[in-house]
């Protein structure tokens, strides 16, 4: 048991040095084919700087999920126009409304995409709009209610041909 | 230049929640393009939208890179008064535009 114990144990200790070497060949091959992309393309927004960003908006209020319907196409052929629509439940009234909307993304350059005030007035918290999507992501709709309260959704899309990938001027 | 497109019934009820869309031509170059030799492209977009009505704010957006060209935006508001509705866009490098319709309600 010991014996084989060992064995084992020095069969591993062997093993890093060449999944070290792995590493090494893979990440300077990585790194040199990205090279060039990194220099052509900016830093990419991740999930971290989304939750940056969705706490700038929100600051320290809960965010519940529902009453808000975000509306996009499942699967997307040219990420340079995707139309999409956001509708939130509320009565609209003046001591009841929508104050604002908010739509993240998380892989396009920048996590927001567009933010709405709305009031009163509005009627009907609903808007559309048409934006651009890098990649295949999730998308992201906060709604801001009059009491204070958040809500949020968020919606997967396929993209089949991101935006900014087109040939450069 | 810049050409914007407003669609809004001109004739609501009121008390009526009517739709309006807007639509503006601009190239909304987000920044993050190079050219073939790689300069980069400067951010050329357009910030800030606002409408108002009988100069009072309905609504206001501010827009960002992710927006596709040429905006499109589309919202609603309550019928209130016959008046103006009147639309501003502005952007980068001094962009601005504003956009005036005027509705009869019955």
């Amino acid at each position: 048991m010991v014996e084989s114990g060992r064995g084992k144990g020095r069969a591993g200790a062997q093993l890093p040095s060449t999944r070290r070497e792995v590493m090494r060949f893979a990440g300077a091959l990585s790194l040199g084919s990205l090279l060039p992309c990194l220099a052509v393309r900016p830093a990419r927004a991740t999930p971290v700087s989304v939750k940056a960003a969705i706490a700038t908006v929100i600051g320290d209020a809960k965010l519940n999920s529902g009453r808000v319907k975000l509306e996009i196409p499942p699967l997307v052929e040219n990420g340079n126009t995707v139309a999409c629509s956001v509708a939130v439940e509320s009565p609209m009234t003046e001591t009841d409304y929508v104050k604002a909307i908010h739509i993240f993304n998380e892989k396009n350059p920048q996590p927001n995409v567009i933010s709405v005030k709305l009031g009163p007035r509005a009627g009907r918290a609903v808007i559309a709009t048409r934006i651009r999507l890098s990649d295949s992501q999730t998308v992201t709709a906060i709604a801001q209610m009059s009491d204070g309260s958040f809500w949020s959704t968020s919606v997967e899309v396929l993209i089949t041909l991101g935006a900014c990938l087109e040939d450069p001027l | 230049m810049a050409r914007s497109l407003i669609k809004v019934s001109p004739n609501p009820r009121r008390g009526e929640v009517m739709e309006i869309k807007t639509l503006i031509s601009h190239e909304m170059e987000t920044g993050f393009r190079h050219t073939n030799t790689g300069t980069a492209i400067p951010r050329d977009i357009i910030t800030t939208f606002v409408a108002t009505y009988n100069g009072e704010e309905i609504f206001a957006a501010q827009l960002y890179p992710a927006i596709a060209a040429n905006p499109f935006i589309t919202f609603y508001t309550v019928a209130r008064d016959s008046g103006v509705l009147e639309f501003r866009w502005t952007g980068d490098n001094g962009y601005a535009v504003s956009e005036q319709v005027k509705i009869t309600v019955a």
